[in-house]
């Protein structure tokens, strides 16, 4: 395979990463960027999200380039038993690029193996969903002036979030330090404690929002998602467990900033928008921009 | 060797599979897809053994490995050695390396990767952390024990 695809944050390398993010500030600069004229995309949703399938959609329009695709797979003729490596040999025929969404892990990497186009993973299952990470990054950067030597505090389900795991392997590349605030049943797994013990990175584990609160840079707050539990028990036992209000704010660095990949529940009361910390709102704009970024690299622009 | 082992189990031609952890040598047949040839086999299982206690054993008459072949053993029984016999000699001993890629033969436990639903060949890459062999799943990325997948 020749054409580069993004289907795990490990298919950039931290060079990469940087020029990506680099590309990005640019094009928060100036929006319409239309070099990609007379290209079409594929937007390839075999389960809904709106939130994602529109950020790419935008990115492509802002490119310049037309979208073809679904935002469900209900209608497709994967509903007739169509295999996966059909349907992505056909759409292959017709475009330069196929953005994907897929619930079975492993998805975007078996089709960016059948295409001949760059394919870009916008999330397979529980896996990955490298253009969230990057807009994480970029947040991070973003609000911090660097992405050396931070600390960030992940909160809530460390164990199902994938993009907690992917932002911890990104962030692997800057000397980061980790608090993990979980409830014990949502820990951050052994996996991942391995590869940052294997790196020299250090981190804290706590069960408690309050003890790190004022330690970090950047609180990485998630939602416990109820459709990665398997034991609907388990799931009523943690969902409620942390929730974030203006009050507990008074003692944290100036710097500090909340990101959250949304949407939330109850993991952040209101009244914390109206603060200076929050930053989730933009973070989510912020994925216009490193999506238009990532589309433009991927095709060999920028 | 005494006289009496010889006289069950020499060998004039073929090959010995020794030191494989005892609880291993069905999966070892399995994996080395010997079930169902016609070359005479023996089998010994829960030997004594002064360097694991216990271990087994396996010879195959007139049957010669190819190394991609043998190598594969290496993902359940790392430290077994391999004899090959011509005319009752050890012509020569082998000792296993480590494949780097496991292709077709394991079966991905995680049951939302796309090998368990699509007509795809897996695709594994080995992880050897010097006591424990895992497997990391090309397509999905998780990471197995070999001990849960074969």
């Amino acid at each position: 395979m020749n054409n580069k695809s993004l289907i795990s944050i490990w298919d950039f390398s931290k060079e990469e990463i940087l020029h990506v993010l680099e590309t990005a500030k640019e094009f928060e600069q100036n929006r319409v960027q239309n070099f990609l004229e007379g290209k079409v995309i594929a937007s390839l949703f075999f389960e809904p999200s709106t939130r994602t399938r529109l950020s790419f959609e935008t990115a492509v329009n802002r490119l310049g380039a037309k979208v073809i695709g679904f935002s469900d797979a209900t209608n497709t003729s994967q509903s007739k038993g169509e295999t996966l490596k059909d349907t992505i040999k056909m759409v292959n025929n017709y475009v330069d690029m196929i953005i994907m969404r897929h619930p079975l892990e492993g998805s975007s990497r078996y089709a960016s193996e059948v295409a001949t186009v760059p394919v870009v993973n916008a999330g397979d299952g529980a896996n990955q969903h490298p253009s969230q990470t990057l807009l994480d990054l970029y947040s991070i950067l973003q609000t911090q002036g660097t992405l050396e030597g931070l600390t960030i505090n992940m909160v809530g389900d460390l164990k199902y979030g994938r993009t907690t795991h992917s932002l911890l392997q990104a962030m692997s590349h800057f000397h980061p330090k980790f608090i993990f605030t979980a409830p014990k049943e949502l820990a951050m797994p052994q996996e991942y404690k391995s590869f940052l013990d294997n790196k020299g990175i250090e981190y804290i584990e706590t069960t408690s929002l309050e003890e790190h609160l004022n330690d970090c840079d950047i609180l990485y707050m998630t939602r416990v998602q109820q459709e990665r539990f398997t034991d609907p028990m388990e799931y009523e036992r943690v969902k409620d467990v942390y929730t974030l209000d203006a009050s507990m704010l008074g003692g944290v660095r100036q710097n500090m900033k909340i990101l959250h990949p949304l949407p939330r529940v109850t993991e952040i009361n209101q009244d914390v928008d109206e603060t200076p910390y929050a930053y989730y709102f933009k973070q989510a704009e912020n994925g216009l921009y490193v999506r238009m970024a990532i589309i433009s690299y991927l095709l060999g622009y920028r | 060797m005494n006289r009496k082992e010889l006289v069950v189990s020499a060998l004039e031609n073929g090959t010995v599979l020794d030191h494989i952890p005892a609880e291993n040598v069905y999966k070892a047949l399995d994996i080395l897809n010997l079930k169902g040839i016609e070359s005479q086999i023996t089998i010994g299982i829960n030997l004594a053994s002064k360097l694991y206690g216990k271990k087994g054993i396996i010879k195959i008459a007139d049957k010669f490995f190819e190394d991609d072949e043998l190598n594969k053993l290496a993902l359940i029984a790392p430290k077994a050695t391999v004899n090959v016999i011509r005319d009752f000699k050890v012509v020569e001993k082998k000792t296993l390396v480590m494949p780097k890629e496991v292709i077709g033969i394991a079966k991905c436990r995680n049951p939302k990767c796309v090998t368990n639903h699509q007509p795809i060949t897996t695709r594994f890459a080995t992880i050897d952390n010097g006591n424990e062999i895992s497997l990391l799943c090309h397509f999905c990325e998780k990471i197995t024990k070999t001990k849960h997948v074969f």
